[in-house]
């Protein structure tokens, strides 16, 4: 029992230990993260060296804690590295998760900029005045109501609040004609939504901006007893319309394309776009703000800048289905121009009170 | 229940006199116990930042209380349905005569590489009442499967995907039982139910419950399959208001009371534990075959039917959706590097934390007392932090106090470490406490000191456990998120974070080859593992 066997394997798992300590360093990080794609031909082309080379935050480094994914954002990077010759150093996670570790990291935090997926989290950084202020050639790229009031963050690309529904069960003439028609005892147990969701959340902020707290307290109850199905994301969501398990959902529109990319284009689901400035038609934007930390917030900037061109405003309006919101870059041609939607009228950074949103969703069950 | 004198007198004297650890050992547990400290800290900083009012609001909240409960009801009824599965797997895998019964042990055993956001999401999509279960069923007639959604589905995908942990400490413990007992109950004139009830099984309880409490712990803790399957528990609520709201004040209070449930639940397992002592005689024997008989064919049922929700299910449709995605054009992306890091990072972490976990283990097998039980326990509070919580309170410390130290691998592996640290603490004690101290006396007899001691008798005698815990770390690390996303060196890139990025904006087929490649990866320990213990 005492086996020699025992003892070889721990020595073993020793020896491993050693020698992978030896070695010093985890060989893929840097070069593996900020380029996912271009990570192993780099590697195996430039060896360790290399990627520890890039690793140094030094000079001219951009440092990103960017709550988009990879799979979205992940190649602006890439062109962005390319044309400035900044090296870009981009950490993912969630978008909440991330405003958390900048509040928690403080005065140290190695950020330069923060990407985020929702105006909610650029609000919160701003309420802690973690935000640094941009200068009006970028902001004024942007619409308005795309924008921090004071200027310290701005949206970047633009998504629109929808509803997908099944196109073999429904017809877009079936759909009514405002959000609150949901609420409607026909609609009990065909709606889908995702209530932990950043956009949604957004959404019933809008509501209570636009329509009052009572009115937005009406929908949440009106929704909830229709049953609705809770889905963890907006991606689940148009799953589930798309597989027939629930006739609706309440989502963010690039998601049905996404769905449809991967699961072939026949499949039987649609977007359908409230008018008329009805609340379930609001146009979110995802954005970033430079740090008041950062160590090099002209990199920053310049990412914005980039950020803002016509080159990288395509790239969202072609490889994300998102809204461009410049100036000559026309949205996608699967979807409806973004000046023949009809948002409601409010302006993105007084969408900043999420507690009082979450407050709301508990007491009304549906968080 | 209570264990037969036999079990006892194995070992020689009942009790032995107190003595004291050495200075080496008490300091590197008091280390240990220190930075168990740490999220403890950060918690108790963060909580009173809203003053008393908060806390009480937060605190005396009716559904607080609710929420807590089903947390505990949740982690009770998967913690024993746990034990019901496992049981019965160990002892055909390891005693009787099962056709592949090696086979079968790996097989069971392997539930525990699927991350529980990958497992809770394909069990969604297959049994959801429009699922792929339903779809097949269509044509009989089927319109809507029942609702999985909470209470039901989260029970089942973790009892599902965290059992193993008490299999393996179980199939561990009924190697080191000493077959001599058991012949001398048959020979008495027991039959092998009343052998495998009064003699085997007792022997088997420290396993069991060292596997008990890393599930009931587990449960405590996560965050995938209660999101996933919309039960409204604790970790779920801490997360909300992490992703939320933004604010950590009431995330942290809600944290220390899940700290206080843990505490409430290493009580009970305290008492669990009993006092006795398990030593076996030391030059054991295989143990003897039990035939099967008629019975072979539903304990096969039963081994398949475990294997084919646990194992089959998942994988099998983690493979359907790599083949829908690949037919759609979908490319494969290369993963070696994600793959080594993950190797890599949990590797360090599995070695770093079951050299932590020994000195642990040996302080509160050897040195039993009220400070050793507690060094013990401390490691466990770690453990049932939801990820989140623990890698906020490291970015924290990191960034503000050891900013040389912020975003390095070394500082991911401490997180690793003080999250999993009980995983090989349990096994290594339980491998220790089968190992009879007068073997270590006799060393010490013969003029060896007692750190040589401890490295060249303990160690080696107790160097499955010690393996085994090791494994289990690693197994545990390739799968963690959290820390990972958050404490990882910039641009740190795993498995685990190549099937979230995909998962989070989509892309079924984007995420299924990394999970596929995770789970194949994390086999192969496991399989030598099981074989190698096998082979003994």
């Amino acid at each position: 029992m005492i086996s020699r066997g025992n003892l070889v394997s721990a020595l073993a798992l020793l020896a491993f230990i050693a020698v992978a300590a030896g070695c010093g360093q985890p060989p893929p990080e840097g070069n593996d993260g900020e380029s996912g794609r271009e990570g192993t031909s780099g590697e195996a082309a430039g060896g360790e060296t290399t990627a520890q080379e890039k690793l140094e935050p030094g000079e001219g480094s951009l440092v990103v804690y960017s709550g988009r994914s990879e799979e979205l954002v992940g190649p602006i990077f890439e062109q962005f590295e390319e044309r400035s010759g900044v090296d870009v150093q981009v950490r993912y996670g969630e978008t909440a998760e991330l405003a958390a570790t900048i509040l928690e990291e403080g005065e140290n935090s190695p950020a330069d900029l923060f990407f985020a997926q929702d105006p909610g989290a650029l609000g919160a950084l701003d309420d802690e005045g973690r935000l640094a202020k941009l200068p009006e050639e970028i902001l004024g790229r942007v619409p308005d109501h795309f924008r921090a009031d004071d200027g310290d963050w701005v949206g970047t690309s633009g998504r629109s609040r929808v509803v997908a529904y099944n196109t073999d069960e429904l017809e877009e003439g079936d759909l009514p004609s405002s959000v609150f028609g949901f609420t409607d005892p026909e609609w009990e147990g065909s709606i889908g939504w995702a209530p932990t969701n950043g956009s949604f959340q957004a959404f019933v902020t809008a509501l209570r901006v636009l329509e009052g707290e009572d009115r937005a307290r009406e929908w949440l109850e009106g929704v909830q007893a229709n049953d609705p199905f809770v889905y963890p994301d907006n991606l689940s969501a148009v799953e589930g319309v798309a597989s027939g398990e629930v006739e609706v959902a309440l989502v963010n529109h690039y998601y049905l394309f996404q769905v449809k990319e991967e699961r072939g284009q026949d499949l039987p689901a649609a977007n359908y776009f409230f008018d008329g400035g009805d609340p379930g038609a609001l146009v979110l934007a995802a954005g970033a703000g430079v740090l008041d930390t950062a160590e090099n917030p002209e990199a920053g900037r310049e990412f914005l800048d980039f950020a803002l061109s016509d080159e990288a405003q395509q790239y969202f309006t072609d490889d994300t289905y998102e809204y461009p919101l410049i100036d000559g870059v026309e949205a996608n041609e699967e979807l409806p121009p973004l000046s023949d939607l009809q948002s409601p009228q409010v302006d993105l950074s007084n969408l900043d009170d999420l507690g009082g949103t979450l407050e709301l969703l508990q007491e009304t069950g549906v968080l | 229940m209570t264990s037969p004198a036999a079990v006892r007198t194995g070992g020689g004297r009942g009790t032995r006199p107190r003595r004291r650890a050495p200075l080496l050992l008490g300091g590197l547990g008091a280390l240990i116990v220190a930075a168990m400290a740490l999220p403890l800290v950060y918690l108790v900083v963060r909580s009173f930042e809203g003053g008393w009012e908060e806390i009480a609001e937060v605190v005396l909240d009716g559904d607080t209380l609710a929420v807590l409960g089903r947390s505990a009801l949740l982690a009770g009824v998967v913690t024993a349905a746990s034990v019901a599965i496992s049981v019965p797997l160990a002892w055909l895998t390891g005693r009787t005569d099962l056709p592949g019964r090696r086979v079968w042990a790996v097989l069971a055993a392997l539930p525990l590489v699927i991350p529980s956001y990958v497992g809770g999401f394909v069990l969604v999509s297959v049994l959801g009442p429009r699922g792929m279960l339903q779809g097949w069923l269509e044509p009989f007639g089927v319109e809507r499967l029942p609702e999985i959604y909470g209470f039901p589905g989260a029970a089942l995908a973790l009892t599902l995907f965290s059992y193993p942990y008490v299999f393996l400490t179980v199939r561990g413990a009924l190697r080191g039982v000493d077959p001599a007992m058991e012949e001398a109950a048959r020979s008495l004139g027991s039959g092998a139910w009343t052998t495998f009830a009064r003699v085997t099984l007792p022997q088997l309880r420290p396993g069991i419950v060292a596997g008990a409490l890393l599930v009931a712990l587990y449960c405590l803790s996560d965050f995938g399959v209660v999101s996933l399957l919309q039960y409204d528990s604790f970790s779920n609520q801490i997360y909300i208001q992490y992703r939320s709201a933004f604010d950590r004040t009431p995330a942290a209070i809600l944290a220390l009371m899940l700290v206080t449930l843990t505490i409430a639940v290493l009580l009970v397992e305290g008492r669990t534990r009993g006092r006795a002592r398990y030593h076996g005689n030391a030059a054991s024997r295989p143990a003897s075959t039990v035939a099967l008989g008629r019975w072979r064919l539903p304990a096969l049922l039963f081994c398949g039917g475990v294997v084919l929700f646990a194992l089959v299910a998942p994988v099998g449709v983690l493979g359907f959706w790599l083949a829908r995605g690949l037919a759609e054009g979908e490319p494969l992306r290369p993963l070696w590097n994600a793959a080594w890091s993950s190797v890599y990072a949990s590797g360090l972490a599995a070695g770093v934390t079951a050299l932590a976990a020994l000195p642990v283990a040996i302080l509160s097998v050897r040195f039993r007392g009220r400070v050793s039980g507690l060094v013990e326990k401390a490691t466990y509070l770690g453990y049932a932090l939801p990820g989140i919580v623990l890698a906020l309170s490291l970015v924290f410390f990191g960034a503000n106090y050891a900013p040389w130290a912020y975003q390095t691998l070394g500082l991911l592996v401490f997180a690793y470490a003080i999250h999993f640290l009980p995983q090989a603490v349990g096994t290594t004690r339980s491998a220790l406490l089968q190992v009879r101290p007068s073997v270590e006396e006799a060393a010490r007899g013969l003029g060896r000191g007692p750190a040589r001691v401890a490295a060249t008798v303990t160690a080696p005698l107790a160097g499955s456990g010690i393996l085994a815990g090791a494994a289990l770390v690693f197994l545990t690390t390739m799968k963690e998120l959290p820390a990972t996303l958050l404490l990882g060196p910039t641009g740190f890139e795993t498995l685990a974070t190549r099937i979230w990025s995909a998962t989070s904006e989509a892309f079924f087929a984007r995420a299924a080859a990394p999970a596929l490649l995770l789970i194949g990866i994390s086999a192969i320990p496991l399989y030598v593992l099981v074989i190698r213990e096998g082979a003994k």
